[in-house]
Formats: C-alpha cells, structure tokens, sequence
C-alpha cells in the first residue's frame, strides 16, 4: 500500500532510510523544521538549515522516488530565545515561495512559557499574512496536555484562521478529542516511550473515526522507527480493518491536507499500487 | 468530528490476540515494584510513586477511557487564567 509520512526529520536519517522507505510503500513525506539537539547560535545557522530541507532532502528522496516537502519555523525549544525567534521570523518568507515548501513548522510550545507563547503567536502572525498552513508541536509527557490546551486557546481566538488548513501534531488520549472538536486535523506520531503506539492509534481511530487524522513516525535523531507508519497499517490489518480505511488515512488524508498549499507538487506514482484484496 | 467506528474483533478475539502481552506488561509492572523495593530508600513519599498508584487505581476501574484518565493523572494542571499571567493577548 502506499502511503506519506507526514511527519519525519530526514536531516537526522541516513540515505538507506530514504531506500527503506521507498521499498515499505512511501511515496512522499513532510518534514517541519525542529531542534537540532542542541540551540543554533545565529541567524545564519538557521539559514543553512533551511536551505538543507529546501535543496539537500528533495534530491536525496528523489534518488528514490520519494517526494520530500518542508516547513519552515523556529521550532519551540530553541523560540526561548525571543531575539534569535525574531531575525528567524523575519527570513522565513525568503523561503516561502520555494518548491516543496508547504507552510509554518512546526511551530508549537515545549514547557509552556510566556516565551513560547509570545514566538507562537508571532509564527501564528507570519503564517496569517502569508496565506500559509501551519503544523503544530505540542508538548512532551505531563506538558502535553496544558500545552495543547494554551495552543488551542491561542488559535480558537483568531478569528483569522482557517482551522482546516491547521494541523496540531503529537495528539494522544488526552488531547485528541479537543483538537478535532475545534475543528483542526490531528495528527498522532508513533514513536516509542513518550507520544503513542501503532496500536494505541488505532484504537484511536476506532473511538474518533478517520476523518481529520493522520499518522506519522517522527522519525528523528532520537529512539525513533522511520518505519513506524507501515506498522500501524500491520496493525490495522490485523485487526481485520478495511484496505480503503487504512489508505484514507496513510495516503488520502495527508494528501488531502497537504494540497491546501501552494507548494504541494504531487503526481501519484505511475507504478501500480499492490493492494490486499477486500473480501 | 466523525463519527466512531465499531472495532472488527469481537472483545473474546481481543483478549485471544492480546493475552499473553498484557499479562507480560502487568509482569514488567511487578518486576519494577520489586526492584524499587529491594533498592536502598524510601520512596513511598515520591510523587511519582503516587501517581503510579493512582493510575492504577484507575486501570481497575470499570470505564472505557481508562488511557485517557491515566494520561491526565501523569499530566499537569491547565489554567486557563494563563493568558492574563503571562500578560500577553492572543490575536482576535
């Protein structure tokens, strides 16, 4: 089945994850701009980042047929620092109009301060005057859930937003339901020990259904499975759920969402897709 | 919001699938009771240890949104007082 990750840090993984995928089904993936690990001391770091998901990633993924797309932000470790956020802010739209950039992020909080507020709602800002979709992080472990909340309550008061272009990334049991209820795409990452399980996720998709959800692998420089995806279509299977329900949701919904930016250039592949037959 | 699916397997062909790995996780649980008990200390006041105990507490309860109430017991608060604390105005 093929499918899009629409989630996954490939500056952190090596080529042969680029060949990995290609062979498990991937056709394309996102990948928002995050921490590097550690705090980048300038403007001009950044600059080189940008120009690594806007130039270095593509070529590297269409070695293998995989159409790479990127999002551009000051992630929320490193918008602590308000100076730096703001020279970042201010370069961003020099990328905007490049190929393969689909919006804002992913920008979202880390430990909730006033801060990260303040750079979100500058990002918020860009986005807005730009015309451009936004991806969120939310916060890790026993931050995710006031997090979640405080990004929430930052979006639903702009009357600006269109929340269909706005996809919150990292939901799980506690912040799923309050994120489709407003009327954003959720997004739930498989990645072990914090965020969630393939089969936690399905289980997800069998309490809220399918429309508005997505589900990616994170797939960073962390513990983390670039493969994580195909396992939750495993365990979909598994559990005896349709082929046309699990490609809505690993093909269908992100390219459903991702079309909304100016900068989705995708034509499926002109290979044939091998499918399980439904019985 | 979209409406609920109903799970394809039936609640007997879960537990046939699922058996054996919840009664390992419950063993790792265990395992890890014992090893704290047998290291040096005390850490019954641990808030950690607290919220362990009360997220299991609720594992036992009888509902269907046990993960949902165990992720908000190892969760901080949410204030909705925040914006006014940090004295900052979202956009309207």
């Amino acid at each position: 089945m093929y499918y899009f990750d629409p989630h996954i840090h490939m500056v952190s993984r090596t080529t042969d994850d680029y060949e990995t995928l290609a062979k498990m089904g991937c056709v394309g993936m996102s990948e928002p701009a995050f921490w590097a690990g550690y705090d980048r001391g300038s403007a001009e770091g950044f600059r080189d980042y940008f120009n690594q998901l806007t130039e270095t990633e593509p070529k590297r993924a269409a070695q293998y047929g995989l159409k790479h797309f990127t999002w551009l932000c000051i992630n929320a470790k490193e918008a602590e620092n308000v100076q730096l956020s703001r020279e970042i802010i201010k370069m961003i739209p020099e990328f905007l109009g490049k190929p393969g950039v689909l919006g804002v992020g992913e920008i979202g909080l880390n430990k909730n301060t006033r801060n990260e507020s303040i750079v979100f709602m500058e990002h918020v800002e860009l986005a807005v005057n730009h015309d451009q979709p936004i991806l969120i992080h939310t916060p890790h472990l026993e931050d995710k859930y006031p997090g979640t909340r405080m990004i929430l309550d930052m979006l639903c008061d702009d009357a600006r937003l269109d929340r269909n272009r706005v996809l919150v990334d990292h939901v799980e049991e506690h912040t799923v339901r309050n994120v489709l209820d407003e009327g954003f795409w959720a997004g739930m990452t498989l990645y072990p020990v914090s965020k969630c399980t393939p089969q936690r996720a399905a289980d997800m998709i069998e309490i809220y259904g399918p429309e508005r959800l997505l589900v990616n692998s994170a797939g960073d420089w962390g513990p983390s499975r670039p493969t994580a995806v195909p396992d939750f279509i495993l365990e979909m299977r598994r559990r005896g759920h349709p082929e046309s329900m699990i490609r809505r949701i690993v093909y269908e919904n992100p390219i459903s969402f991702f079309r909304q930016s100016r900068g989705f250039d995708f034509e499926p592949p002109s290979v044939p897709e091998a499918r399980i037959t439904e019985h | 919001m979209s409406s609920p699916m109903s799970s394809p397997m039936s609640a007997d062909q879960i537990v046939d699938r699922e058996y054996l790995e919840i009664r390992a996780k419950i063993l790792e649980v265990a395992a890890s009771f014992d090893r704290i008990g047998r290291g040096a200390g005390d850490v019954v006041q641990d808030p950690r240890m607290q919220r362990i105990h009360e997220a299991l507490d609720a594992l036992g309860q009888a509902s269907d949104d046990r993960a949902e109430q165990i992720q908000l017991i190892f969760s901080l608060p949410y204030d909705d007082d925040w914006p006014e604390k940090f004295d900052i105005r979202p956009p309207s």
